[in-house]
């Protein structure tokens, strides 16, 4: 039992390495400042495909093989996919673990499936239970809002405080051994209910759950806030990400310039009118395989906390009265 | 289903979300409904002066030829994917009138086109409407029933 520090905190004996990523933007999502940091920028949001839900999958597929592609590797040499999505039966996920041909474990955990992902690859990788595991998410603007809200043509007016489902699909490929950033440590969340029913404020619902986990990775570790070039929350935009700290100074954990939340670096939000920032699993997807990946690469960061937000309700439990279940994992990535 | 009493801790939280959530901007979108529904009220009234003229109809009766283009017109605008971008400003402009009718339906009948005609198109083109459509029969019943047992006219 070596491995697990504190009450929610797994350390990594041989951190595992993220050798590879591939990632894929929709149009929107290619028109804001992570543009640049991605593989590949759709023209078409239905991308060829008859239906959105397809474009959601094509989407994710690619993201996989662009993957495994950049690490010159066949699916055959990898063990194990991990991964998710929004979407009712987690169907992006599973229809292209059918197309991939490797052996998969579908996860759900909402906006924070990247990070769910990356501890459990960690887990399985540092178990010696895999020499290689490839881990994915994706979301889509129109499969989400017709999931959890209006058709997408409906002339609804949108609240300032909601936020804009990203359009994309992330992937990464962990390796035992290999060059590229390290996962040293993993904070697996408990689910946290502040009361909030709003499906339209996630961002709000989100970040008692994000603070939690923050403040469980500090108190288990002995790091502090300092202790990091970045601490990146989820999916929390802005009202969310301004509660987060709030709620982290009461508990006497002050974030400085390098706290920040991966759904206020997807959009341009002076010309892009996305109201409160990105959300989807592809928000922190995107960001962590994309920005965040090319940093270590570059060397411009050496440790870095990544906080991974979702929100577990559904249509139904929405409908029916229920609170707004969230979670939040975190992952400690070092170079 | 009772709503569940908040706990002390989440009605705290509660307090601090009021606080960062802005609230939206109730006069400018009064004042964009009020404009933009006048606007179209005035197409719709111009429609019924025009069949009038043109079909030589008393103006009751013109309304029905008016009230069928202008659902067209909603049902155009958002299969043109403009009507939600006309509705981020117009609001309950278009909403109320039959245009938002028209686009709640139309909307609904293009995003549920790929799940075929049947469980797709025909099963949700009211997933939005329906409600419209089953209070408005209620309520005039209710107003019918009312009219029935009060006497005179």
């Amino acid at each position: 039992m070596g491995k697990k520090t504190g009450k929610q905190t797994f350390q990594f004996a041989t951190p595992p390495v993220i050798i590879a990523t591939g990632t894929v933007a929709g149009p929107f999502e290619g028109q804001g400042p992570l543009a640049e940091e991605v593989d590949v920028v759709l023209s078409d949001l239905r991308n060829g495909e008859n239906s959105f839900e397809q474009a959601e999958r094509s989407m994710l597929i690619q993201a996989c093989r662009l993957a495994l592609d950049h690490a010159s590797r066949g699916s055959a040499e990898v063990d194990l996919f991990l991964a998710g999505d929004l979407l009712n039966q987690i169907i992006s996920s599973s229809f292209t673990a059918a197309t991939l041909g490797i052996p998969y474990l579908g996860i759900y955990g909402a906006c924070s499936t990247v990070a769910e992902g990356l501890a459990l690859a960690s887990m399985i990788l540092d178990g010696g239970f895999a020499g290689a595991v490839l881990v994915a998410t994706s979301s889509h603007n129109a499969t989400a809002e017709r999931q959890y809200r209006y058709p997408t043509e409906y002339g609804g007016q949108r609240r300032p405080y909601q936020q804009w489902t990203v359009t994309g699909a992330a992937a990464g490929l962990l390796g035992y051994t290999g060059q590229g950033p390290r996962i040293t440590a993993a904070t697996v969340g408990k689910v946290v209910d502040m009361g909030c029913k709003d499906p339209l404020n996630l961002g709000a619902a989100m970040a008692p759950a994000a603070a939690e986990t923050i403040a469980c990775h500090f108190e288990d570790t002995g790091w502090d806030p300092d202790s990091f070039d970045l601490i990146l929350t989820g999916d929390l935009g802005e009202i969310g990400f301004k509660l987060c700290r709030e709620v982290l100074a009461e508990k006497n954990i002050h974030l400085g310039e390098n706290f920040s939340d991966c759904g206020l670096l997807i959009y341009d939000r002076e010309k892009q009118d996305v109201h409160a920032g990105a959300s989807g699993c592809a928000t922190a997807g995107l960001v962590t395989f994309g920005r965040l990946f090319r940093q270590f690469q570059r060397g411009e960061l050496s440790r870095v906390l990544l906080v991974a937000t979702g929100a577990l309700h559904s249509p139904t439990s929405f409908m029916q009265g229920e609170n707004i279940p969230c979670i939040a994992h975190a992952v400690r990535i070092e170079a | 289903m009772p709503a569940k009493k908040l706990n002390p801790k989440q009605a705290a939280y509660q307090k601090k979300v009021k606080k960062y959530e802005p609230k939206p901007k109730a006069l400018r979108n009064a004042l964009l409904a009020f404009l933009s529904g006048g606007v179209v009220c005035l197409l719709g009234q111009a429609l019924t002066d025009f069949f009038g003229a043109v079909m030589d109809l008393p103006p009751e009766k013109a309304a029905t030829p008016a009230v069928a283009t202008m659902i067209f017109f909603g049902a155009l605008l958002t299969s043109l994917g403009l009507f939600d971008r006309i509705a981020r400003f117009a609001g309950a402009g278009v909403a109320v009138p039959v245009t938002g009718f028209a686009n709640s339906m139309v909307s609904a009948a293009l995003e549920f086109r790929e799940e075929g005609p049947i469980l797709g198109i025909g099963a949700k083109l009211f997933s939005l409407a329906g409600s419209v459509i089953t209070f408005g029969v209620v309520t005039a019943f209710i107003v019918g029933l009312i009219h029935a047992i009060l006497p005179g006219r």
